[in-house]
């Protein structure tokens, strides 16, 4: 199999462990546009969806639009947006936050919906606010929920960020799509096993968040009787 | 739109295309998962497992497995056969999860009275079994192929031809109406395949419109958009 060897020896060449082209550095590079997109993403997105869950309003509208922008094709999004705005990496950056929206939004909303009518209740009962209940109930409660809802736009940036090579984003798809520029397999493979690899380790990083956040269930329900 | 009347004949070509790729890739994985689904249904240990590691192929990114598998199949890098093996394990890594809740979904008193009545275990599993586990296998069918359409526009980046094509092509020319009409097409496919299905599905079990007089739905549309998963999800 020397497509599996030509692979290795790209992946282990010391002159692509260095520089602005170097494995190193394009890995932070695409965890950076991962956490950066999350970040701005989610600071749209998940208050909104926790308001959503919340109140309950607007939440049929919610459901079609994320199912709706869930529907169009990643690569038709980034090349109009591309197309739209010009040259430079605030494109590309603003199609991943647009395809990072639906999963936290769906993640804010079904984590705060998960939560059991009668403990939400009961905590208005003892006289907790509107504020208290969301942040100190619903929050607490569905957080293992909302929590999958990053992972799974975690996932869905990563793999987006890998086409956006395409349209000139720097990161891990650059091995793709400049290898595949200049008919050199090796590097496509090994930027490939790279994206899989960087995805897999983000994967089982929120898997663990997931666990840990599920969790705080129990310490929190041993702790209300004992509050007056 | 001028340019969608002069090249008709390109567009109606890849959108045949995109049709059936999409729509081979999303039965092979929906037959593929069947038997697996069944059998991890059956054998609760087996069960985390399966569920698990379909898990982990959900999250590959597409790009990277369209890359990797003329490497590890020894296809061509253009073989359309790649991108098909591509999507249908996708597909199964779906739907072996729909397949496990979908039998779970089956009333165990029902399975005894058919023993009861006399049915064999392979005679159970397809009069009884099967049907009965119809409707989650239908829903589950429906998010695939709606996410099948999506993800096969990206292998357009590494030269399978589809209706993705007319993204890279206006892309290099500079041309966003080649690119929105390759966007509507593909929304266009992916209801029509989701109408085809809802339509098999009532026309092979009518008895669940039955049910649905209980809790009509008044608006599939919301039945087509809420079905679509989030990646890995």
């Amino acid at each position: 199999m020397s497509v599996v060897t030509d692979t290795v020896d790209w992946l282990t060449a010391s002159e692509h462990w260095s520089g602005p082209d170097g494995i190193p550095h394009r890995v932070l590079e695409h965890v950076g546009y991962t956490a950066e997109t999350i970040a701005i993403a989610g600071a749209v997105a998940i208050p909104l969806g926790l308001w959503i869950g919340h109140t309950g309003r607007l939440r049929s509208v919610a459901v079609a639009l994320t199912g709706a922008m869930r529907a169009l094709p990643t690569l038709g999004l980034l090349t109009l947006i591309a197309l739209y705005l010009g040259i430079g990496l605030t494109p590309p950056l603003i199609a991943l936050v647009v395809l990072a929206i639906p999963p936290l939004l769906a993640g804010a909303y079904a984590g705060v919906e998960s939560v059991d009518p009668q403990t939400v209740d009961a905590a208005r009962s003892m006289g907790f606010t509107e504020g208290q209940v969301l942040t100190r109930v619903e929050i607490p409660l569905g957080l293992p929920i909302i929590v999958g809802g990053i992972r799974s736009a975690v996932l869905q940036v990563v793999a987006t960020a890998t086409v956006a090579a395409y349209v000139g984003l720097g990161g891990l798809g650059r091995y793709l799509i400049d290898g595949q520029a200049i008919s050199d397999y090796p590097q496509m493979a090994g930027g490939s096993v790279l994206v899989v690899v960087v995805a897999l380790l983000l994967d089982a990083l929120f898997a663990g968040l997931q666990a840990l956040s599920s969790g705080r269930r129990p310490s929190l329900r041993s702790r209300a009787p004992s509050s007056p | 739109m001028s340019w969608f009347l002069d090249n008709l004949d390109l567009v109606r070509e890849l959108f045949v295309r995109h049709a059936w790729i999409s729509v081979v890739s999303t039965l092979v994985g929906f037959v593929v998962s069947l038997p697996i689904g069944w059998y991890a249904h059956r054998h609760p240990r087996l069960r985390g497992i399966s569920v698990a590691l379909v898990g982990v192929l959900y999250t590959v990114p597409s790009l990277a497995v369209f890359v990797l598998l003329p490497g590890i199949l020894g296809t061509g890098f253009l073989s359309v056969i790649n991108v098909i093996v591509a999507l249908s394990t996708y597909a199964a890594a779906v739907m072996v999860r729909t397949t496990v809740d979908a039998f779970g979904s089956v009333s165990p008193a029902v399975l005894d009275a058919a023993t009861a009545a006399g049915f064999s275990t392979g005679q159970r599993v397809v009069k009884v079994e099967l049907p009965l586990a119809g409707p989650v296998l239908l829903a589950g069918l429906r998010v695939v192929s709606v996410s099948t359409v999506s993800m096969l526009s990206v292998a357009s980046l590494i030269g399978v031809s589809n209706l993705g094509s007319l993204f890279t092509d206006g892309f290099r020319r500079d041309f966003l109406d080649e690119i929105v009409i390759g966007i509507v097409g593909i929304v266009v496919l992916a209801i029509l395949l989701d109408a085809l299905l809802v339509l098999a599905g009532r026309l092979l079990m009518p008895w669940t419109r039955a049910q649905r007089t209980v809790a009509p739905r008044s608006r599939p549309w919301q039945g087509f958009f809420s079905r679509i998963p989030g990646v890995g999800a």
